[in-house]
């Protein structure tokens, strides 16, 4: 074991760590902060968070997003929630039921010290959210209204309405604008960070492209934060941004910032299907949408048949000859069971030739059975009608559904042309969130002394598959209340480091790499489109290291990348100049570092001889189809060091002192 | 006082002063029509005749009515001063602008509306008040039976103090009135078919600026309450949109089919 | 379908700029507005011609970033969409569609159908914040609010800051913008200690931005993709009276 992967989790017991550690983490006195600068490259909720909290202590902040204001980071698309051990609903939560849940909804592949300081944290979040006016759903009462995810017992999720995302990155947001305002932060909207600078082996800031001069620009700083956040778009289709990309977590890999377990790649059950090949990218549907729908494909071939055609409407389908696959197979947890789960089953009952739309891949969303017969009893029985119709029923049902429901709704009805309320909704798995990224400690620091990675940009506390609505709660925690404190510890050795100057040599050489780079990238003058490519490179890791692998399909993967590889430098055609707003070459930049990444989290997923979470290996699997995992030999960490002929792979290894390693059981 | 510009320089207390003379050039126009109503009285003017004297020498309404002008001037240039100031917002127009699709066309064109109207009332004055005030207007003695409530008249051509004399001779139980005739102005004035023309197309102008003006200016004044809304909507539509423009736009054609 | 287009294209910021017309074939209904510009661009990219600068980042309507002035409309024809949602199928076969940038001065053309919204960044940044540093927050559930209450903070607080209101305002006003946030804060209990201050900062920055003043047209509630609502411009008014008028 490489003691380089020192994860710094401190002594004690578990639920004792974290406060242990806050009472003695070193400090950095108000005087000192004020001198101390610190970048913070990406905008959403961990940056924001980041940002404004480090910038509210007194330091200098710099912070950077490639879009035109930090508030359109892609945080702001989450819909469903965000997970909170408050137990408000008296439903027996706690902060070790939280830590539980997580831990096991990741497969056990995730540190216990991290995930207990994330459900620790949690309720502080809520209570700051609040604080800044953020409009979560309420009860009539006053109080906070809650909902349940999938993967847990308890409701412990806070949300408001379809768009928690939006109104937590909006909170943050203007919390960093606040401290922006007042000159703690100097904001640098469109502007793309392109390579981190190291001094002595320590970060010391970094290059960055102002996106509409296309002027290369160098900025200090004595740490360098990247809440820069998933890689998800490296499978071209995903629900990510167009925008979301790797590349500042990947120049700081090639920088010497380890990257761990990239494989792990959360595929989401819920989102629109694809309807064709001009398809950009995919829409979610909330997870939060099972709380209601029931999910099932026909139990009989030829009616899937029938509904491929168009000859058949499922609202013709029989009860008796509806297949509700969930609820068969996991009774326990039924529709709700994690993401990684859902999305198997999806993709199992289509492989078998049961998929319901014209491309075979989609199954229904149904809420016609808790549209009437849960929501319109009850507002039936609360007008005093005591046998309504089945129209009343269907009326007052969906009325209750549109309220909690209505803008999810809408959205399918425009995307796909068909109205919800009338059909059920069709769903197929889409890539939706990477749980691997950036090998980060317990103080959130990468292998790189001074470069942080925080948010969906680190790998931390997810393990093998997220359970909904935690991504938002890590964010926001790894910003707001963990980074402030872990941050100290390394800074308050910093004091004495006066701002180096810009004109140093290790700026002036980083910053001719990436100038090369760029023109190396123009100069290829080839003749396909860097989307062409990125295409080509979306199919081989969807088919290959998507929702099931294998040894042979990834061993063709990895060499269809670099096959691609040396395409796309030999072939790409990147229009315009280096020197103005081109949109042409911010994609190049990210869709090479892609291909690259595609590479390593093949190399990744082939490593590791075992199935957990959303890493499936078709090799390891029980009789029934359920993942197989290895914890005589696998329960670690992978986290890989890129070297010039490859990558080096370093172990950190995952102790459950606190929990017992069982396998992960829905039923 | 520093705040008071300072609030009056912003966007939204600029647009305050619109609502508000707005508003209160809407309850004019109440006063101005009630009294004008007297032009449609078959007495031959007495009733409109006294009115306009009453309007012209009361030195409180005479105060008021110099506030009246004053506001009607801001009103206007304030506004055309406010458009101006509004299409700097845009310095590069579009190609395409399809504002029927999201906005009714009169608030669009609030600007040129009012300019229509100040231009009319430009016209207006031109045609009565400076008649009135600096032009010849004959005088008309009226002579109404106490008893009965006939009014006969018939030109003066004597002098008399001011613009009205009014006294009662007991012996033919007539109350005389002298007064300086507007009403013959007026009636005069609108033979003129073109210029009742014009009276129509402004009073529909006003029409239109009404529509939006009344309702918007409660908007401004922040008062957007769903209970109200309607009711806000129906007055400045039914009252100030439709009653009030239509009457006002009656006399003008009384007078030309009555001539 | 095959759809004809005029385009502005404008090089930077300085240099002048022209509707310029282009051909799309092999448009499906089922394509977005802006999967049909991927469509054109990948064609002009083939050409060796410079493919057209637009902002646009989450495509399902949320981030704000797309921004196209379609036929005379921000966002194009359809109500309460941004133009990422705007599908193909709602254009016929042979249209002409006229695309241009947002138009206002605190708007700035980049590049083509980009423009710099950073003056809604700075507005927010004036005031359209609780001042609440990490950590000083008490337990959430002490500040019971009525569901009611919440609900119409929430829908003031739905705005994504896209800009479609400056853009249809035919005086390039910011007021629905800028209501927004004060009403979303003016409604929550939390927002009161800071009200005053904060609606005379935002106002006071927002005509330091040059956007043009509000005549109650009503256009750009009627295209804001997420239907904020008159009433919150109302509510900013009477508290920036009240600020200004009661205030000390």
């Amino acid at each position: 074991m490489s003691n380089i992967l020192d994860s710094k989790i401190p002594e004690g017991n578990l639920n004792e760590k974290w406060t242990k550690y806050k009472s003695s983490v070193h400090l950095v006195n108000p005087a000192n902060k004020r001198s101390l600068e610190i970048i913070v490259v990406g905008s959403g909720l961990a940056g924001s968070a980041a940002a404004a909290s480090l910038a509210e202590m007194g330091y200098k902040v710099k912070c950077f997003c490639f879009q035109d204001s930090p508030r359109r980071a892609h945080s702001i698309a989450a819909q469903g929630g965000i997970n909170a051990a408050k137990n408000y609903q008296n439903d027996g939560d706690s902060t070790y039921r939280l830590f539980y849940d997580t831990i096991k909804g990741g497969d056990y592949r995730a540190r216990e010290g991290n995930v207990h300081r994330l459900a620790e944290v949690s309720s502080s979040i809520i209570d700051q959210c609040v604080a800044q006016g953020v409009p979560f759903a309420r009860e009539y009462g006053g109080l906070l209204s809650n909902r349940s995810f999938g993967g847990t017992q308890v409701q412990r999720t806070f949300y408001a309405a379809g768009q928690t995302g939006q109104q937590l990155l909006l909170g943050a947001y203007s919390a960093l604008e606040r401290q922006i305002g007042m000159g703690q932060v100097k904001m640098y909207s469109r502007h793309e960070m392109l390579d981190v600078v190291t001094i002595d082996g320590k970060a010391r800031g970094i290059i960055a492209r102002d996106l509409v001069t296309g002027k290369l620009e160098r900025h200090f700083g004595h740490a360098v934060l990247l809440c820069s956040g998933g890689y998800g778009n490296v499978f071209y289709l995903s629900t990510n941004a167009m925008g979301s990309n790797v590349t500042a977590a990947w120049k700081a890999h090639k920088r010497g910032a380890y990257m761990a377990n990239p494989c792990y790649t959360q595929i989401h059950p819920t989102c629109i299907p694809r309807s064709g090949d001009h398809q950009s990218k995919l829409t979610l549907m909330s997870e939060s949408l099972r709380n209601d729908g029931r999910i099932w494909v026909p139990a009989k071939k030829e009616d899937a048949e029938a509904l491929r055609k168009g000859t058949l409407r499922p609202t013709q389908i029989k009860e008796e000859d509806r297949d509700y696959y969930l609820e068969r197979r996991y009774p326990a947890f039924g529709n709700l069971v994690p993401r990684d789960v859902a999305s198997r089953a999806a993709k199992e009952r289509c492989d078998a030739g049961y998929g319901v739309n014209s491309t075979g891949e989609a199954v229904y969303l149904d809420f016609f059975f808790n549209m009437t017969e849960k929501y319109g009893r009850t507002e039936a029985t609360k007008k005093g009608i005591e046998n309504p119709s089945a129209a009343q029923l269907k009326e007052f049902g969906a009325g209750v559904i549109k309220e909690k429901y209505g803008n999810l709704f809408d959205m399918y009805k425009q995307i796909t042309g068909v109205d919800p309320y009338e059909e059920p909704m069709q769903i197929y798995p889409a890539v939706h969130y990477t749980m691997g990224g950036l090998w980060v400690d317990y103080n959130l620091m990468t292998t790189v002394p001074g470069l942080y990675a925080l948010g969906e940009a680190n790998f931390s506390d997810h393990g093998a598959n997220r359970l909904g609505a935690s991504a938002l709660m890590q964010g926001l925690a790894d910003g707001y209340f963990v980074i402030p404190y872990t941050i100290g510890d390394y800074l308050a050795d910093e004091i004495r480091t006066k701002a180096i100057s810009t004109d140093h040599p290790a700026f002036a050489a980083t910053e001719k790499d990436v100038e090369d780079r760029i023109q190396k990238l123009l100069n290829v003058k080839g003749t396909k489109s860097v989307d062409h490519f990125h295409k080509r490179l979306g199919k081989i890791m969807w088919n290959e290291c998507g929702m099931a692998r294998n040894i042979e399909g990834l061993k063709s993967a990895i060499a269809d990348i670099k096959q691609l590889k040396v395409e796309f430098w030999s072939d790409v055609r990147v229009t315009g100049e280096a020197n103005e707003f081109n949109q042409e070459l911010e994609k190049a930049g990210r869709v090479a570092d892609f291909i690259e990444l595609g590479e390593l989290m093949c190399t990744d997923a082939l490593e590791r001889n075992e199935s957990c979470g959303g890493h499936f290996r078709e090799e390891y699997q029980t009789d029934e189809g359920e993942a197989l995992r290895d914890d005589v030999n696998f329960a670690f960490v992978s986290a890989w060091e890129n070297l010039a002929d490859g990558w080096k792979l370093h172990k950190e290894e995952l102790k459950f002192e606190n929990i017992k390693i069982a396998a992960r059981s829905y039923k | 006082m520093n705040w008071i510009s300072t609030f009056l320089k912003s966007s939204i207390g600029k647009k305050l002063l619109m609502g508000l003379t707005g508003l209160f050039l809407c309850t004019f126009l109440i006063v101005h029509l009630t009294g004008n109503l007297q032009l449609l009285k078959h007495d031959g003017g007495l009733a409109f005749n006294t009115y306009a004297v009453f309007m012209t020498t009361n030195p409180l309404i005479k105060f008021v009515s110099y506030g009246l002008y004053a506001i009607i001037l801001f009103h206007a240039f304030w506004g055309l001063y406010l458009v101006a100031q509004n299409r700097k917002a845009r310095p590069v127009q579009y190609a395409a602008y399809d504002g029927k699709a999201n906005s009714k066309w009169s608030s669009r064109w609030m600007g040129v509306l009012g300019t229509i109207i100040l231009a009319f009332l430009v016209l207006h004055m031109w045609n009565f008040w400076a008649q009135y005030k600096f032009g010849t207007v004959p005088y008309t003695q009226y002579e109404r039976n106490l008893a009965t409530g006939e009014v006969s008249f018939s030109p003066f051509t004597g002098e008399i103090k001011g613009k009205m004399e009014k006294f009662v001779d007991n012996q033919s139980g007539l109350e005389i009135t002298i007064v300086k005739d507007l009403y013959i102005v007026v009636a005069d004035g609108f033979k003129a078919g073109w210029l009742v023309l014009i009276y129509i197309i402004s009073m529909a102008a006003l029409s239109f600026h009404l529509v939006h003006g009344f309702s918007s200016a409660f908007q401004t004044l922040g008062v957007n309450n769903k209970k109200y809304n309607a009711l806000i909507q129906n007055i400045g539509v039914g009252v100030f949109g439709i009653i009030i423009p239509i009457l006002f736009a009656i006399m003008p054609v009384y007078f030309l089919f009555l001539n | 379908m095959k759809i004809n287009l005029k385009v502005w294209r404008q090089k930077n910021n300085k240099a002048k700029g022209e509707l310029k017309d282009y051909k799309v074939d092999h448009v499906s209904p089922d394509m977005s507005f802006l999967e049909m510009f991927d469509v054109l661009n990948e064609d002009l990219i083939t050409k060796g011609d410079d493919p057209i600068t637009f902002d646009h980042d989450c495509r399902e309507g949320i981030c704000g970033s797309c921004s196209m002035h379609i036929n005379g409309r921000p966002h194009g024809p359809l109500a309460g969409v941004t133009t990422c949602q705007l599908h193909m199928r709602s254009f016929s076969d042979g249209d002409t569609i006229v695309v241009e940038p947002w138009r206002a001065g605190a708007f700035p053309v980049n590049k083509d159908l980009s423009v710099d919204r950073s003056a809604f960044d700075r507005i927010i940044a004036s005031g359209g914040f609780i001042s609440v540093n990490t950590g000083n927050a008490q337990d959430a559930n002490n500040l019971p609010i009525g569901k009611e209450q919440a609900d119409e903070a929430f829908m003031s607080a739905a705005c994504i800051g896209c800009g479609a209101c400056v853009a249809a305002c035919k005086n390039a006003s910011a007021m629905l913008f800028v209501s927004a946030k004060v009403s979303q804060l003016a409604l929550l209990p939390q927002g009161q200690p800071e009200a005053k201050m904060r609606v005379m900062a935002m106002v006071n920055q927002m005509d330091a931005e040059g956007f043009g003043s509000c005549t109650n047209t009503g256009a750009c509630s009627a295209e804001c993709p997420k239907g904020i609502d008159l009433s919150n411009i109302a509510r900013m008014n009477r508290e920036f009276f009240s600020a200004n008028l009661l205030g000390k």
